[in-house]
Parts: structure tokens; C-alpha cells; sequence
């Protein structure tokens, strides 16, 4: 069985699962029964000056018929007193000794502010701190949150008071609504950050009721812009940190966050450097259990590849992202249809030709192989084709047929599409838009050249103009 | 048009076959069609709608315009979505079998964007930017004729349908079992027609008298007659009262009243129309029906999906049996004989000996087919007929008599809605262009 230990910058938790600053972490009854079914660690809803929330504080995007792909919410930090929840870290770990409880901070800008907040954390015994200067809604606007997380002068220097008295490590929760989200991560890593998380939630509007025009959420007939996260953001917090662990001068162990749902995206995270992952939307979509597959799944999955402990497979990814300018030019791949599994649903076929370069083709009756591409029909001649074709029901005592057997038909010929695999530059789209697994495959074709960037190849070029000039 | 309502009853006990969906599972159907190209479900539509196009204006919440995109190539999209037999049409033709999957419910998908057009209480505009003068007369009020003159009045031509009956819809509103179809929706259907502009008169067209006024009043005569009236069984009895063929029954509780049909029915035949007949029978009441068909299981005319819908309705089929004789006493009719036949040849049917038996009997229900309108069809000029029925160019449902188009059952030998729906609508098309090349040599 796998070692699924984590350890983050310091934090120890029995496995890399965290709930992450939100609703799911608003209390000890909530954040206990969250350890009983199996997280490893919970890092409390932000704790600061009590504050006044508002009614109606989450709106959410919904896609082909699945509910909130995305989520956003306008709610502020913790609305409960600070020895309320300091008192209650206290009694969590005192009963959970072993699951990593971590306090989420955000007070004014002053000194003395987060020396005594950071003084009276410590107290109650959690086991890190996470400063928030992510939040970018409502708290930013007083000053806090983002608004410290977006200069990267305020982020190095309240990192620095907290260090000054800070006994645990100490996480900095960066905000991407930032055009290079490594300057904050330097400013934390100068200001003696321990570690980061991140991402924090993404400046969003949802969308807009038609017919009151209001966007949501509807707060009495307006809105605001609010914090984004659940699936969505996946793809984007992923990049951010590949790109704060790329960078030597920002990277630290890192907590991902960001649309984090199952054990693959976990270990997508952690192929990436991250030490632990926390999650939010998809335990307030489908509740605390969810874990259970998180830690099943990442167990076999690391069972299956041999890896022993996290640290087995934490950052193999990182050397697998490489600047554009270093990919092979010389690389070619073309797309393969497998016959045996198409339906017949063309989808690649309206892709090639609407969104690629034209190069599938519905010529497998007629056409001929590996003919220039204005030789074939075009869509909406196949199209004018089939409408005008006069099609009746097949009723077996009229046409003498037998009892109509529908069902597993075999893909007709003319369905197949065919690649033309000269005209095919290698880009994925059919192969993204087949519905069925395997059907599309890309093969690599041998080019018989030598790997090639364009690097090498404009300082080639380079060289050969000035061998060229030197002949003259 | 006179108001007219179904009687309570029979909306209690012919529920909706296949309810609708809510709007939100509608929703999610519609995201799992693939939004193939060059659809193959829509190559199967005799009309050809577009069905990815319109589900997907169901999945984006443009239901409405996913109704105009029905509406556009099958004025009886409502009807055609409640009685098509989609599983050898667009769903038996969606790529999604080979995908392990269910097929896309295009069907019900289509009749949540129709009964959303008309409980909203949407109109469809008229898209003729001028009227032309041309008359043209359809003869039956069935949905051949309505496609027809529909497409017509979208054309700016003036139509008139006439049709004997006092409810226009020919079998949508008389003929389709109720639980698939209800005459209140059929007639929702005739309204729309309506309000495009084409005019309904009832009038008998029988005699040649009657012919030769109408070529005297109308440009081009569109024929949807479709077919005639029952095949009789030839067997001393059956114009006893208790004796009523298939259509008549079945008109007989949706537009006549009819509410109740005895304990024991037989119904005669075992094609589509005697299982709507059978069932209804059943919701009438009846504890027992049976089904007499004269040859093997294998060999019924019914579509299978028609034929397990009425096994579960509890109908009991005698295979290889004929009837023999029907016997009315003094209190009418009690008890039919029947009789075994040997199977395996197509036209005789060998009685097999001592293998006659008596089943009681308090409704008998003939449906072994209708016959084509050859008296009628036979007294127009030039009007050639094969097999009882009227030949036309398939592609513009012209006659040979060139005044004369005609499409739907009278012309393809009684096939679905859809079909008829296809060709009155490729008739209409037929005649506008005819009309235009005419007006074009003048």
C-alpha cells in the first residue's frame, strides 16, 4: 500500500488532501466530521475582523446540462469572532491530533495587527498559517485580500511581519488575478514565506439573467464580481503552478488549489511540485465523501506505477514543460481512423473542415485516394445531397421486407471518413471531437530529420547568412 | 371550427403512451445528441428535419426556434413526434447504437418543442411576400392535404381543403390511438394550418359532378384521399351492430363517445391498426381481448415495438386462426367460431381438422386492412393507378393527368404520417414550380 503521508513545508498531514479556506471549513463540528471521512487536513475559513455577509453569495455555470462546472461566490471571510474559531482550532486538535489544521489569516495592514493575530493562532495549536491575499472580492476593497496579494512590495512586507513572530510555517495564498503570478510568489519566498498555495479564486462575472439583466448573484437587484473556481479553473491554476515551481527565485512547497476534484487532478498537482492539494467546490457540490475516491484512487493509481510515496512522483512534470520555442519542429503526427470503432457521427469531419485544415474526407465510396482537397464535395454539397433524397418508412408488408432489425448496425462506407494523412499537420482536433475512446488515434510518422526547434532553427539560419555573407 | 372536446373519460384512461419531458430533463437529453454531421436521423425523416439543428436550440434554451426548425420541414411536427414509429426512423438511424448507448429520444425531444409552440400560444408567420391568384383544391383533410396547402399559402397560392368528414385532420383526428395521439392535439395542429390561410370546407367530393365543378373552380387539384374503408370479412353477420371494423372503433371512442365496449372483444388482423384497436379495448374496459391472425407470430404486419406494448396490455394472440362464423342470438352477438390453420403457405389457409373452438364475443373488431379508392379514383380523367394505387412522379408528385397531384396514402398504399406529410409537401413544391413554369410561358 502506498505511503499517501504529505508534508508541506512542515505541515504534516496523513494524506495531500486538504479542504481549502471556505464554507466546508467554518467551524470544528464541520472540519471534524470532514477528518472522520478521511481528509487530511483542513485549512479554517479566513480568520480576521468578524464581518457582514451578504444574502444570495454563490451563482455558478452550468454546461450541457451538468450543474456548476464553475462556480463563484461573494462571500467574505469568517463572520464568526476571532476567539470563537481559535477556541474551536484548539479543540480540533486536541481530538485530531494527527490531521493537519491550518489557519487562514487576513487582518489589517499593520504591523501589530498580524503580529497578534499570528500570536493568538499559534496559541490555539494550529499546525501552519495561510495568509490570504487572494481574496478578491469585498476584502480587497478594504484594503486586504488581493489588494495585498496584487502589489508585490505589501506581500513581501506583511510576510515578513508574520515571520518575525510566526513559530509554525507559513503558507502565502496567492491571487491570479495577476499578470505573472511568479512576482508575488518572489515577493513571499523574499519575505521568508515557508511555502504557498495556490490559486485562489478568479475575478468573475457568471452571467447575466435575461430577463432582469441583473448579473448573478442577484443581491437585491445588483451584483459583483466574485471569486471563480470548481472545474473550470483547473487548466488555469495547473499552468500557474507549473509556473511558480519553474521559476527558482518564486518556487517553494506549494499547496495547489484550483478545480481539484478527483485523485487525477490531485496527482496532475502533484506531478506539477505541489506537496499537498485542497479542494473546495467539489466538496460543497457533493459533500465531504468525496475524499474517500480521492485517496482510493490515488492509492491504485500509485500502486499501478510503483510509486511508494508522494514524493516518488511529485514534480515529474515539471521538466516536460519547455518554452514553445524549444519544441521539435521536426516532430509529425497525423491523425488514424479506426474503422472498426467509428459510428459514422462525422464530427471530425465538420471539425477538419470548419475549424482545421480540411484534410478529412467523406470520399470512401467514390473519391479519389489522396486527391487535392477541392477535388472532394464540400459539406454543404453532401448535405443538398441527403435533403434531396426521398426517404419513406419502411414498412415491412409494403416493401417486402423482413421485420426491421435496428440497432448495432455496422458504420456504412460512406460515413467512414478517410485522413489525408499529406494534408494532415498533426493537430488533435478529431481526435478531441470523436466521441468514442481510441477511434481517432494520432501516429507519429517518421520523418527521417533530425529534431529540430526553432530555436535552432532561426540561429541556424542565422549562421547560414552569415556563411552566405562571408562569401562575398 | 366547432369546438370540440374529448370525453373526460377517455382522457383519464388513454394517458400519454410517453409522457413528456420536464424542461430540465429535456435539457439534458439534448446535450447528449452529438450534433452529427450530415445526421443520419435526418436522412431517415421522410421530411427531413433538421434534428440535430433543433436539438440543439432545445439545449441552448431557444425552444422556440427549435419548433420553427421542426415546422419548417414538417408542418405536423407535433403529430409526426407523438406517432411516428421512431425506432425504424431517425432514432433506429442514430449513430449512438454503435456508441453502446441509447439513441437520442428524438421523438419526445420533438414534442417538447412542439407543445411548447402551441401552449405558448405561437403563431407561424406567413413567409409569401405576395398572394398569388391561383386556386388550388386539396381533397381530404388528412395530413397529406394539410402539408400540401400549407406549403402552399407559404408560397402565397390560395387553398381550399375540402374533406366529408366534419373534423378536418383525416386519421390524425379519427384514426391514431388516442393514448399516442389525441384528436384535441390533431385539431391544434388543423388551427395552425388554418391560420396560415388556407380555407376547410366539408363537402362530400363522390360524383363526377361533383369532380367536374371543382376542375371548373380550381387551378390543380391536390388528391391526399388516402385510402378507403375496411376490408369487409365476408362472413354472414358482420353488419351486426357489435360488429365494427378497426377505424370506426377507434373513431368511435375519440371523437363519438364511445366509453365503454363489453367484456370480450376480438379483434380480426394483427397489423398496427388492429394492436391501437386492441389496446383501446382494453382501456375501454374489455377483461379479456384477443387477437386472431391467420398466420405465425413471425409473420405479423405490426411494427415489434407495437406488438410488445400490447402483450404487456395483457392481449392474448391466436396464431395460424381464422373466423369461421359469428353467432348472434336472441340477445345479439355472443360467440365467434374460429378454426386453425395449417401454416407455411402465403395464400391458402388449410383448415386443419376438428381444430374449430368458440370464443366468447361482445364486440368484433375487423381490421384486416383498408382498400384502396378504386371506384372513386377510377372517375378522373387520365388518372393512371397501379395496384388501387395513384402513380405520380416521386419527385414532384404529379399525376398523369397534369391538373391533378396527389400524395400520401392514396398514393404510397397507407404508410405513417410522416410519409404523407413528405409527399404533400413535395406536391406542393411540384406545383408551385409548375405554376411558376407556366407563368413563366405566358
Amino acid at each position: 500500500m502506498p505511503d499517501l503521508r504529505a508534508n508541506t513545508a512542515g505541515i504534516k498531514s496523513p494524506n495531500p488532501f486538504w479542504l481549502a479556506s471556505a464554507p466546508p471549513t467554518n467551524c470544528a463540528e464541520q472540519i471534524m466530521r470532514a477528518f472522520d471521512a478521511g481528509w487530511g487536513g483542513a485549512v479554517w475559513k479566513t480568520i480576521g475582523e468578524p464581518i457582514v455577509n451578504v444574502s444570495s453569495r454563490y451563482s455558478s455555470i452550468d454546461w450541457n446540462g451538468q450543474r456548476m462546472m464553475g462556480l463563484n461566490n461573494i462571500e467574505l471571510i469568517s463572520d464568526r469572532p476571532i476567539e470563537v474559531n481559535l477556541n474551536e482550532i484548539a479543540q480540533v486538535k486536541k481530538l485530531y491530533p494527527n490531521n493537519a489544521v491550518i489557519a487562514s489569516l487576513m487582518v489589517e495592514s499593520t504591523r501589530e495587527a498580524w503580529h497578534k493575530i499570528v500570536k493568538q493562532t499559534e496559541d490555539s495549536g494550529a499546525d501552519g498559517l495561510e495568509l490570504n491575499f487572494g481574496c478578491p472580492h469585498g476584502m480587497s476593497e478594504r484594503g486586504m485580500g488581493s489588494a495585498v496579494g496584487q502589489v508585490p512590495e505589501y506581500a513581501e512586507m506583511i510576510t515578513a511581519w508574520v515571520k518575525e513572530v510566526a513559530q509554525t510555517p507559513v503558507l502565502v495564498k496567492l491571487t491570479p488575478n495577476i499578470t505573472d503570478i511568479r512576482t508575488i510568489a518572489r515577493a513571499a519566498k523574499r519575505g521568508g514565506a515557508d511555502g504557498l498555495s495556490a490559486i485562489n479564486t478568479i475575478n468573475s462575472i457568471t452571467g447575466i439573467d435575461l430577463d432582469t439583466f441583473v448579473p448573478r448573484p442577484n443581491v437585491d437587484g445588483a451584483s459583483s464580481h466574485g471569486g471563480y473556481c470548481g472545474p473550470a479553473v483547473k487548466p488555469i491554476a495547473l499552468n500557474m503552478a507549473q509556473q511558480v515551481m519553474s521559476d527558482p527565485t518564486a518556487a517553494l512547497p506549494l499547496s495547489g488549489i484550483g478545480g481539484i476534484a478527483t485523485w487525477k487532478d490531485a496527482a496532475e498537482f502533484i506531478l506539477l511540485g505541489c506537496s499537498s492539494v485542497q479542494v473546495c467546490t467539489a466538496a460543497m457540490h457533493y459533500g465531504y465523501r468525496i475524499v474517500e475516491d480521492m485517496i482510493d484512487g490515488l492509492e491504485n493509481w500509485m500502486t499501478e506505477k510503483g510509486f511508494a510515496t508522494l514524493e516518488d512522483f511529485r514534480g515529474l512534470s515539471l521538466p516536460r514543460v519547455t518554452e514553445w520555442k524549444h519544441l521539435n519542429l521536426n516532430y509529425k503526427i497525423v491523425a488514424r481512423i479506426n474503422e472498426s470503432k467509428c459510428i459514422g457521427c462525422d464530427l471530425c469531419y465538420t471539425a477538419c473542415w470548419d475549424g482545421a485544415h480540411q484534410c478529412i474526407h467523406l470520399d470512401r465510396v467514390s473519391g479519389p485516394i489522396d486527391g487535392h482537397v477541392e477535388l472532394h464535395k464540400r459539406p454543404t454539397e453532401i448535405e443538398a445531397t441527403s435533403h434531396a433524397a426521398i426517404t419513406v418508412t419502411p414498412i415491412p408488408k409494403l416493401d417486402h421486407i423482413g421485420k426491421s432489425n435496428h440497432g448495432a448496425n455496422a458504420t456504412p462506407l460512406a460515413r467512414i471518413p478517410r485522413v489525408d494523412e499529406t494534408e494532415c499537420v498533426g493537430c488533435n482536433l478529431c481526435s478531441l471531437v470523436c466521441p468514442v475512446e481510441d477511434c481517432i488515434t494520432m501516429e507519429q510518422v517518421d520523418l527521417n530529420l533530425p529534431p529540430q526547434s526553432w530555436e535552432q532553427r532561426v540561429s541556424s539560419q542565422a549562421i547560414a547568412t552569415v556563411t552566405n555573407a562571408g562569401g562575398h | 371550427m366547432q369546438a370540440f372536446k374529448t370525453h373526460p373519460e377517455i382522457a383519464n384512461r388513454f394517458e400519454d403512451l410517453h409522457p413528456p419531458f420536464a424542461p430540465q430533463a429535456a435539457t439534458i437529453e439534448a446535450n447528449r445528441c452529438l450534433n452529427c454531421f450530415d445526421a443520419p436521423c435526418t436522412a431517415a425523416c421522410p421530411t427531413h428535419i433538421d434534428v440535430p439543428l433543433f436539438i440543439k436550440k432545445i439545449a441552448s434554451g431557444n425552444v422556440r426556434g427549435s419548433a420553427t426548425t421542426i415546422l419548417e420541414a414538417n408542418i405536423l411536427g407535433a403529430s409526426c413526434s407523438r406517432v411516428c414509429p421512431v425506432k425504424v426512423l431517425c432514432e433506429g438511424a442514430c449513430v449512438m447504437h454503435r456508441h453502446n448507448e441509447q439513441p437520442i429520444e428524438i421523438g419526445r425531444l420533438q414534442r417538447h418543442a412542439m407543445d411548447h409552440f402551441y401552449n405558448s400560444g405561437a403563431k407561424l408567420p406567413l413567409k409569401a411576400a405576395v398572394e398569388r391568384k391561383e386556386r388550388i383544391a386539396c381533397i381530404g383533410a388528412g395530413p397529406a392535404s394539410l402539408a400540401c396547402a400549407a406549403e402552399l399559402r407559404q408560397q402565397g397560392f390560395q387553398v381550399t381543403i375540402f374533406d366529408r368528414q366534419t373534423l378536418p385532420g383525416g386519421l390524425n383526428t379519427y384514426g391514431v390511438a388516442e393514448y399516442k395521439l389525441r384528436s384535441a392535439d390533431s385539431l391544434r395542429e388543423v388551427e395552425l394550418v388554418r391560420s396560415l390561410g388556407v380555407q376547410f370546407e366539408v363537402r362530400d367530393i363522390a360524383s363526377k359532378d361533383d369532380l367536374d365543378q371543382l376542375e371548373r373552380e380550381f387551378y390543380i387539384i391536390f388528391l391526399g384521399v388516402g385510402l378507403g374503408r375496411m376490408r369487409k370479412l365476408n362472413i354472414p353477420g358482420e353488419d351486426h351492430p357489435k360488429v365494427i371494423d378497426a377505424l370506426e372503433f377507434i373513431a368511435s371512442y375519440k371523437t363519438g363517445g364511445r366509453i365503454s365496449v363489453g367484456n370480450k372483444v376480438v379483434v380480426i388482423g394483427a397489423g398496427n391498426t388492429a394492436i391501437d384497436a386492441a389496446n383501446a379495448a382494453k382501456r375501454l374496459g374489455a377483461e379479456e381481448v384477443y387477437v386472431l391472425y391467420r398466420r405465425e407470430e413471425k409473420d405479423i404486419s405490426a411494427f415489434s415495438f407495437e406488438y410488445e406494448h400490447a402483450k404487456l396490455q395483457r392481449i392474448q394472440f391466436h396464431w395460424n386462426t381464422l373466423l369461421i362464423a359469428i353467432h348472434i342470438d336472441d340477445e345479439g352477438l355472443s360467440e365467434i367460431e374460429c378454426a386453425r390453420v395449417a401454416s407455411g403457405n402465403d395464400q391458402e389457409f388449410r383448415q386443419l381438422p376438428n381444430s374449430t373452438f368458440n370464443l366468447e364475443c361482445d364486440l368484433l373488431i375487423p381490421a384486416i386492412g383498408q382498400s384502396g379508392l378504386l371506384e372513386f379514383l377510377s372517375k378522373f380523367h387520365n388518372l393512371q393507378l397501379t395496384q388501387g394505387r395513384v402513380v405520380i412522379d416521386r419527385t414532384t408528385g404529379q399525376t398523369t393527368n397534369p391538373k391533378y397531384f396527389a400524395g400520401g396514402d392514396c398514393v404510397n398504399g397507407g404508410r405513417e404520417v410522416v410519409d404523407a406529410v413528405a409527399d404533400g409537401k413535395r406536391a406542393a413544391l411540384g406545383i408551385a414550380g409548375a405554376l411558376k413554369r407556366e407563368a413563366a410561358h405566358a
